[in-house]
């Protein structure tokens, strides 16, 4: 098996889908000529066409609109918006046409859409290329929300989205798209989507993660070791429909959980993840459920390194949970 | 034509202008004009339960059964239908059954959607007329992909996507007309010009002189039609859609028409129009026009007879759907994935158990 990037994978897992299945196109601003501006889509229109490789205008609305108006009528189609941070004016699309399609209509029709979008910090980037969006898609009913942490998992989920029945908006952590290398299956591979993983299998402390925090929380991880506590790492991959029990089970082990995002602390997905692990673990609890986040300031340019949550700040939070 | 010029078929007279007539035969313009009759049925019967408390809501459109009725006659085997909410006579013309359209109406067992959607937003994928929105104009972007779809796989269909004046100034309209055109794909739209969007005049929607002529910064032709003349409506959107199906392209249709109602049932046009103004167009009627048509060609003898046929015939569409069960509790739960999730089926036993 070849080791590759997280960028790499993603193109692998679109060519891979695209040579198996005709009915898979990619589209979005760039994705053509331009082979993405992270060069996801690299190489895609000299091997499929113009036709399944789509330059659009540069439009959100006419991107994710026209995307759903092809599942519908048949296609798979991946579209891809440069950055999550631009993904805004298409939120009515999202959120009230391609989540609701399925259930407004009793499956008479359905927009199983896969939504790419470049996420998080960590390029410098500031506000509108950095932001964490994932509890806007959590929260609404009808999505699925996926975001992977290894170039395996990259060319797995993505592969499962697009052959999946749900809309997917899949969230890809750009910071790790060059950082992080990794062995990837050749030819068909899949991740079953709702199935997280264990990073690191530990006793004393469950920390809960995803995207460009899980190499944080790896870093984190050894340096608690070092002070003699032992962190299980799990990353659920697919961020909706969660893999509660996964999480469950840990819990009731280590009786600890800490929840490491980049997204702002209040009404994060880690809101969401300490009320399920109190509703289900609560006596099996040794310290309150700690969250570690972003701040709820827009993100910052010049603070960017301070914004982001570092196995420092993470460490804290372990040592506190251990203490407590 | 241009898209300044607005072609009409039907003349003052009640004959109809042989070089524009769409030539359509005699069961075919009687099937026109009872679809019509029978819209405004369902209008009248739909406002009447609503008022009654037996129905939440409802969006009458009485007026604009020109439009909707010659539209949906337009429509072949194989298009694609992306409707507005005002315009159920779209699909009741190509096909969708009364029993349906009441059904969906009432919410109960007897509506394919199970109760999902308020009143008006209808589908039926056996004729491809696809599930409506609220917001205005999110249904033209998937008209675009819907016809791409069909582009790619060299299917020669057209594809009908209808909204009001007030739509042609959302984001979405840009788009899909810019898409449309980049793409060169088979996408009739259809613009209702109603000149109200709820209270607002179509002269506070926008400062060009017609709405048909924003085609042209799409690369599109725009044309403009009497939208009160179903024959005239018929032909322009048939000649679009042959043009969309011949590879040609997509076209904006603007159909000069009026809402003799209000917006919905919640609210009051008196507020922002004359009862001048109404009366104006209450003398453009666009069945009594075509029935005149129909008069003259010996096709129709008895309009009250039509009339009260099509009243009987919803009124019966009503009493057999409306005292069918509601839709059971489970249901709020399925169709939100493809399969039901864990957070769901807990929610779902949670409610049914009476204990959450």
């Amino acid at each position: 098996m070849a080791e590759v990037t997280l960028i790499k994978a993603v193109n692998d897992a679109l060519a891979t889908e695209m040579a198996r299945n005709p009915s898979v196109c990619v589209l979005g601003e760039d994705v053509g000529r331009g082979g993405g501006v992270f060069r996801a889509t690299e190489g895609l229109l000299n091997r499929f066409g113009p036709e399944r490789v789509i330059d659009t205008p540069l439009n959100e609305v006419g991107i994710v609109g026209m995307a759903i108006g092809m599942a519908m009528n048949g296609l798979r189609p991946v579209a891809e918006i440069e950055f999550s941070d631009f993904i805004y004016p298409a939120f009515d699309q999202i959120v009230s046409e391609m989540a609701k399609m399925r259930y407004r209509s009793a499956g008479q029709f359905t927009a199983a859409v896969v939504l790419r979008a470049p996420s998080g910090g960590g390029i410098r980037g500031g506000h509108y290329h950095s932001q964490s969006p994932e509890a806007y898609y959590i929260h609404t009913a009808g999505l699925v929300v996926v975001m992977p942490s290894t170039p395996a998992d990259a060319k797995g989920l993505l592969a499962s989205a697009i052959r999946g029945e749900d809309p997917v908006i899949f969230l890809e952590p750009k910071a790790l798209y060059r950082t992080v290398k990794g062995e990837v299956p050749e030819g068909e591979h899949l991740v079953p989507i709702g199935k997280g993983r264990i990073v690191r299998p530990g006793a004393d402390v469950t920390l809960v993660t995803w995207g460009a925090m899980v190499p944080v929380a790896e870093k984190t991880a050894a340096a608690a070791a070092s002070e003699g506590v032992d962190v299980e790492i799990i990353d659920p991959r697919t961020l909706w429909p969660l893999d509660i029990g996964m999480i469950e089970a840990s819990v009731n082990r280590t009786g600890r959980a800490v929840v490491l995002h980049e997204a702002p602390r209040t009404c994060g997905f880690g809101a969401e993840i300490s009320a399920l692990i109190q509703e289900r673990c609560f006596l099996h609890l040794k310290a309150p459920v700690a969250r570690v986040t972003g701040f709820d300031t827009p993100f910052p340019y010049a603070l960017e390194k301070s914004y982001l949550p570092d196995p420092e700040r993470t460490l804290r939070a372990i040592r506190a949970s251990m203490d407590f | 034509m241009t898209d300044t010029e607005i072609l009409t078929v039907l003349r003052p007279d009640g004959t109809a202008d042989p070089s524009l007539d769409p030539g359509l035969p005699d069961p075919e313009l009687l099937s026109l004009y009872r679809h019509m009759v029978l819209l405004r049925a369902v209008d009248e019967k739909a406002v009447a339960l609503q008022r009654s408390g037996r129905i939440g809501f409802f969006v009458p459109s009485t007026g604009q059964e020109a439009c909707s009725i010659g539209a949906g006659h337009a429509v072949r085997e194989g298009d694609w239908i992306f409707p507005a909410y005002r315009d159920h006579g779209v699909g009741l013309m190509r096909g969708y059954p009364l029993a349906a359209l009441v059904g969906q109406i009432l919410g109960n067992t007897t509506d394919a959607t199970r109760g999902r959607q308020m009143p008006n937003h209808w589908c039926d994928r056996s004729i491809r007329l696809v599930s409506v929105s609220s917001p205005v104009a999110t249904q033209l972007p998937h008209a675009v992909g819907a016809a791409y779809a069909a582009k790619l796989r060299g299917e020669r269909i057209a594809v009908l996507a209808t909204f009001g004046d007030g739509g042609t100034s959302t984001g979405d309209f840009h788009a899909a007309m810019n898409f449309t055109g980049v793409f060169r794909l088979p996408v009739v739209f259809f613009c209702e010009n109603n000149r109200y969007a709820i209270s607002v005049h179509v002269e506070h929607q926008t400062a060009t002189g017609t709405l048909a002529e924003k085609a042209r910064a799409y690369g599109l032709p725009g044309v403009r039609v009497d939208g009160n003349d179903v024959l005239a409506v018929r032909k322009a959107v048939g000649d679009a859609m042959d043009r969309a199906r011949a590879g040609e392209g997509g076209t904006l249709i603007e159909a000069l028409t009026y809402r003799m109602g209000p917006h919905s049932t919640s609210d009051d046009p008196t507020v922002y129009r004359s009862e001048e103004e109404v009366a104006a167009w209450r003398g453009r009627d666009p069945i009594r026009r075509f029935a005149a048509f129909l008069k003259e060609r010996g096709l129709l003898e008895d309009p009250a007879a039509e009339e009260a046929e099509a009243k009987e015939s919803v009124h019966r569409a009503v009493e057999a759907a409306e005292g069918a069960p509601p839709v059971p509790l489970s249901s709020l739960f399925e169709d939100v994935y493809a399969e039901i999730p864990w957070h769901l089926a807990g929610q779902r036993d949670s409610l049914l158990s009476g204990k959450g």
